[in-house]
């Protein structure tokens, strides 16, 4: 909503000065998003008469002027625009002004010998348009030595300011000066809204074609014909401030309805009385497939959701969001009818949004008007179209029975305290509403308010509150310290809360970076990574990359990796939690823990640790994850195969039982290179929900016995069958190494010379921790037994010689 | 006999000389070994009276207790000497860089998030948590948002198909459904923040699809718009870590608050540079305001018996002010050299006592 401050001050009779209105709205609710003072930047330029211009004795295209500036002597200024003459009016700036169009404070100086003491300036220049084919020239009866901001009438600031959806009333410049009134800075001036009697009868009537359950799409509508009129350009006081606000001034038909919608945020529409075919204007659903240009110039296919107006013809009005084409009117209208209409505001949005019109009308419309206004409106508009157009107005034709907005909201006495705090004074409660338009009457322990009708968003004593605490001031509200319920805080979070901020350093420390990326991706790679319900893709995407909810974490840490290493950084370990959905339902979402390392383990330094990530680098950054979860490595058992977008060979399942907790492997080389990844990229996944929480023992632990006597180890290495999983053999002799078994490290894996061909060679040691004695041979002897014995019984394998 | 006199300082000065630890060695054996000149002098005591023995004794064993001093002082020298000749051939370039180390980073949003938690536990706030796939009436109806409203014309919400039961499902627009699920599900008084992602078909220099927001409600018995002052401005002032930061509090409008209030904070721009605290500008930084009554009704309430308030922030905002982290965009673009600068290290927890603001490292 953009007004100036003049118009401001047609509303609002004020003695604050205009910094202080400007620093208050934005405690009354209405931002202030932007204000242009034109007369701030033009302040240096002055009118000025050119003396006399001669030709520059040594530059063909250059004069020298001496410029009268209505004080002190005539200053020479160099100019090179074809049109300085002498006897001309121009624009001067002085040496020190700033001139905004070509970002330059000027200095007196000399121009190829000659001094030049100023400058005579463009529109350009002085960035009031985009005119620079010569200096500017002003009538001759421009007053030397005079602002030129104050002569073009470019001295009235602009403001804007942003109106949140329930201030339809504020989308008027009398509708913020009604609050500035209310707040006390100043008075709400009387505007005359009397009725004009017209002198004929209107050749147009109003035709509601509405079912008895459809009227309430146009609860209202008046109109007025006039006649005689001259449409020629608007006078310039209000082509200035609609240029002010950013409107191109049309001509004074069209330019009288777009003030008032802004004057009083009241939208109007303008019909041509010759356009306008039969003496009738319809208002009707619109029938299937009927089509209409509107004044944008775009035809519109309609349906029987939208409210038009229509004459013998067809329909060429959207209620509320924009007038025809071929009805509208022109510089050649004589004859005009006025429309002043209510039209219900959740039809208005619907039919706005169907065609995707946004247009300052509907804007109004659909937030909510005045619904008496086709009542009142109407005098005052008639009496300023005569005054610029001439011409006469007929009497006013109307349709409808209008809106039951009287409505009593109670207002409890120590409601305003009770909600917000603040202690206002009764009477400043009462003064406030009633300010603001509302009826007050006092009723026991309260009073019965009544708001205006044009503030439509006021739905209970809560509203009610709002609009007496703003007033008065937010700066009231006492400081009030939330009171403490516990000394010493509870914590925030649950167990299972507690999980992602333990987990995320766990990862962090093992080396990968955490990631947060979006929670949609490609189709292509939602399909990629086992996702592409159908409801699950977004009806308006952004971008077809961003088009359907992920099914896993994995798919954007890969695009990650390929853009880090597309930058030169192909080392890449990261993780990321967040969520991932198999469904639309709620306990379809679950929260992923994903992590990948791509490229080398560590950078090509001296000390030789560069090595290509593997597997095992992953597997151990998911072993730590789960670990930091309370998830015991000893419960877990491993399995191989994972989904396909791993490499067959190359992943596995980590399990509790028969239960899946997590997946890691290598990542299929034809989805890493999908991704333009160039090395191997290994990867993990789980989903919390899946991980157990730990079984609650408190926060002690349990007894710590420790051995006295001496641990020993025992090497052992077992030839079997390649195909055989390590994880079987080390299980074999966890179990048979009994109950002195404190560790077991699997040191060596050796396939080739020395071994038959479909066999491995596996090392291990054994750590066995003594209770009560010292371990003497024969007891050693008697577990190594044990362990070679069923080493050989369940995996096949053989100690090697 | 030789005189002792010429053998202990003959002996004494070889050690003197021995310039290795091998040569004093030598020199002890050839002294005091088994055969040496002094042990066989101790040795021809033997044959000596009883007086002569003794006084002869003495002088011996003074004499070797002399020498074994002398060999051991010099052996001492000797092998400090070889020490510092080994301790020389080991020398290393120690400007030689060292094994790698790869220091990962916590991204700035989940570290944000912890500072408001850790704030927020102390006021006596849990977490809630809500699903991001919203139904329309969770994300819109309920927190009197009808359809057609304006206010959801500013939401430019992501839709997502219509269910078997033709209700329309959103990815929410903000963290506020989660006030719906939570006054459906427990009574009174409640004190929660909701922190969790959030999305609008928005993608601009300073508009992402999805970014972060922190819910909070309160509601209880007597909980006015006061408390939400003192609730808001304890929060900015520990968060921002600015002691005497004015905040401001000024009328707005959302639809399931009422009265609402945006909340500003000082702060001072000079040369584009933005320096939060007491100054001549403001910062809208979050949302708030009293339960609409609307909503208490919509979740069973009795609004005539309970009241309270709900906020809400931009997590990406809050960070971005504090961290002086110049383009939202980059929270989301997983470059390492941007995690490196603006990421946390892992074992810094964010905590009331230990500091909220990762100590600039």
């Amino acid at each position: 909503m953009k007004f100036t401050r003049n118009w401001l001050f047609d509303h609002l009779e004020t003695d604050h000065p205009f910094a202080e209105i400007i620093d208050v709205l934005p405690m009354l609710g209405l931002e202030v998003e932007s204000m242009v003072d034109r007369a701030a930047t033009l302040a240096p330029f002055i009118i000025a008469e050119v003396i006399s211009a001669e030709q520059h004795p040594n530059a063909d295209k250059l004069r020298v002027c001496m410029v009268n500036t209505g004080s002190g002597d005539p200053i020479q200024v160099i100019c090179g625009a074809p049109n300085a003459r002498a006897g001309m009016k121009g624009v001067f700036a002085p040496v020190g002004a700033y001139v905004p169009g070509i970002d330059l404070t000027l200095k007196a100086g000399e121009i190829r010998g000659e001094l030049s003491n100023g400058m005579l300036c463009s529109e350009r220049e002085m960035e009031i348009s985009d005119d620079h084919d010569g200096i500017i020239d002003l009538d001759d009866e421009a007053p030397i030595g005079t602002l030129f901001a104050t002569y073009a009438g470019f001295d009235d600031p602009m403001i804007e300011i942003a109106i949140t959806p329930n201030r339809a009333d504020c989308l008027g410049v009398r509708g913020v000066a009604r609050d500035l009134a209310a707040a006390g800075y100043g008075r709400l001036k009387d505007i005359d809204t009397s009725p004009l009697e017209g002198s004929f009868d209107s050749p147009i009537s109003w035709q509601l074609d509405l079912t008895p359950a459809d009227e309430y799409l146009c609860p209202l509508v008046s109109g007025r014909a006039f006649t005689g009129l001259k449409n020629a350009a608007s006078p310039s006081w209000m082509a200035n401030r609609l240029t002010a606000i950013g409107q191109r001034p049309i001509s004074a038909l069209v330019d009288i309805t777009n003030y008032v919608m802004v004057d009083l945020g009241r939208p109007l529409h303008a019909y041509d009385i010759d356009k306008i075919d039969g003496d009738k204007l319809i208002i009707r659903r619109a029938k299937p497939c009927e089509t209409m240009t509107a004044l944008n110039e775009k035809t519109y296919e309609l349906d029987e959701d939208m409210l038009v107006i229509g004459d013998a013809n067809g329909p060429d009005d959207l209620a509320g969001i924009m007038g025809g084409e071929r009805t509208g009117v022109s510089e050649a209208t004589k004859s005009m009818f006025l429309e002043v209409a209510i039209f219900d505001q959740i039809s208005v949005a619907t039919t706005g949004r169907k065609l995707n019109i946004h247009s300052d009308a509907r804007f109004r419309f659909e937030r909510g008007l005045d619904v008496t206004s086709p009542e009142w409106v109407s005098g005052y508009v008639a009496r300023m179209v005569m005054d610029i157009c001439g011409g006469e107005a007929s009497h006013v034709v109307s349709a409808g029975a209008g809106t039951a907005w009287q409505r009593n909201i109670f207002l409890a006495i120590d409601k305003v305290e009770r909600l917000t705090g603040i202690e206002v004074p009764k009477d400043r409660q009462v003064a406030i509403l009633e300010l603001l338009g509302f009826s007050v009457s006092e009723e026991n322990g309260g009073w019965q308010v009544s708001p205006p009708p044009w503030r439509g968003d006021i739905d209970g004593a809560a509203d009610l509150v709002e609009e007496i605490g703003r007033i008065y001031g937010f700066d009231h509200l006492p400081m009030q310290r939330l009171p403490r319920e516990h000394v010493v805080a509870q914590p925030a979070v649950n167990v299972k809360q507690a999980r992602p901020l333990r987990l995320r350093r766990a990862l962090a420390q093992r080396g990968l970076t955490e990631a947060v990326t979006f929670s949609f991706l490609a189709e292509k790679e939602a399909v990629m990574f086992g996702g592409g319900d159908d409801c699950l893709r977004l009806v308006n995407p952004i971008s077809a990359d961003l088009s359907i909810m992920r099914p896993s974490a994995l798919p954007n840490l890969l695009s990650a990796a390929a853009c880090n290493q597309d930058r030169g950084e192909a080392d890449v370990a990261m993780f990321e939690i967040g969520p991932v959905f198999f469904g639309d339902k709620p306990d379809q979402q679950r929260t992923a823990v994903a992590g990948i390392r791509h490229g080398a383990m560590a950078p090509r330094e001296w000390h030789g640790s560069r090595r290509i990530v593997d597997v095992f680098d992953i597997k151990a950054d998911v072993e730590a994850g789960l670990s930091a979860l309370g998830v015991r490595r000893d419960s877990l058992q491993i399995e191989e195969g994972g989904p396909d977008y791993f490499h067959p060979g190359r992943c596995g399942r980590l399990l509790q039982g028969r239960k899946l907790l997590a997946q890691f492997g290598e990542i299929h080389p034809s989805v890493v290179s999908h991704f333009g990844l160039r090395s191997a990229l290994v990867g993990f996944e789980f989903f919390l929900e899946d991980v157990p929480l730990p079984k609650s023992r408190g926060p002690a632990r349990s007894y710590l016995k420790m051995s006295p006597f001496q641990p020993v180890s025992r090497d052992f290495a077992f030839v079997l069958d390649v195909e055989l999983p390590a994880s079987q053999l080390l299980r074999t002799i966890k179990s048979a190494a009994g109950s002195l078994l404190s560790d077991v490290q699997l040191f060596d894996v050796y396939e080739g010379e020395n071994i038959a061909t479909g066999k491995k060679s596996i090392a291990v040691t054994i750590t066995l921790t003594p209770e009560k004695a010292t371990l003497s041979d024969v007891e050693i002897e008697s577990i190594s037994n044990a362990v070679i014995t069923a080493a050989e019984k369940n995996c096949g394998a053989v100690l090697r010689a | 006999m030789e005189s002792l006199d010429a053998v202990s300082s003959e002996i004494i000065d070889a050690i003197d000389i021995a310039d290795s630890l091998d040569a004093l060695e030598a020199i002890r054996i050839d002294a005091l070994g088994k055969k040496g000149r002094i042990s066989l002098m101790m040795r021809e005591l033997g044959g000596m009276n009883a007086e002569d023995r003794r006084a002869a004794g003495q002088t011996l064993n003074r004499v070797k207790d002399d020498i074994a001093t002398a060999i051991d002082a010099k052996q001492k020298i000797l092998a400090a000497v070889v020490l510092n000749e080994r301790l020389e051939a080991e020398r290393l370039d120690v400007s030689l860089p060292s094994r790698p180390h790869t220091d990962a980073r916590l991204h700035p949003l989940s570290r944000t998030i912890e500072e408001v938690i850790a704030i927020f536990a102390e006021m006596g706030f849990q977490v809630a948590e809500g699903p991001d796939i919203e139904s329309d009436y969770y994300n819109f109806t309920a927190l009197n948002i009808p359809p057609e409203h304006p206010a959801r014309q500013e939401h430019d919400t992501f839709y997502l198909p219509a269910d078997a039961e033709g209700g329309r499902k959103v990815l929410r627009t903000h963290t506020s459904p989660v006030q719906i699920r939570t006054m459906e599900s427990q009574d009174p008084p409640i004190r929660i923040i909701v922190p969790g992602r959030t999305y609008r078909s928005d993608h601009d220099a300073t508009h992402s699809p999805m970014f972060h927001q922190c819910e909070g409600l309160v509601i209880g018995d007597g909980i006015h718009m006061g408390h939400l002052k003192g609730c808001l401005i304890d929060f900015c002032r520990a968060f921002f870590g600015v002691d005497d930061l004015p905040v401001r509090f000024r009328p707005s409008y959302f639809p399931f608050t009422e009265p609402s209030a945006e909340v500003d904070i000082g702060c001072t721009r000079q040369n584009g540079a933005l320096k939060i605290g007491a100054g001549d500008d403001w910062l809208e930084i979050l949302g708030s305001g009293m339960v609409n009554p609307r909503v208490l009704e919509n979740c069973g309430y009795d609004p005539e018996k309970y009241q309270g308030f709900a906020f809400g922030m931009g997590i990406e905002r809050i960070a971005m002010l504090k961290y002086g982290i110049p383009d939202l965009r980059t929270f989301y673009d997983s470059d390492l050299r941007w995690m490196r600068h603006y990421g946390f290290l892992p074992f810094d927890a964010p905590s009331i006592h230990a500091g909220l603001s990762g100590g600039g490292i």
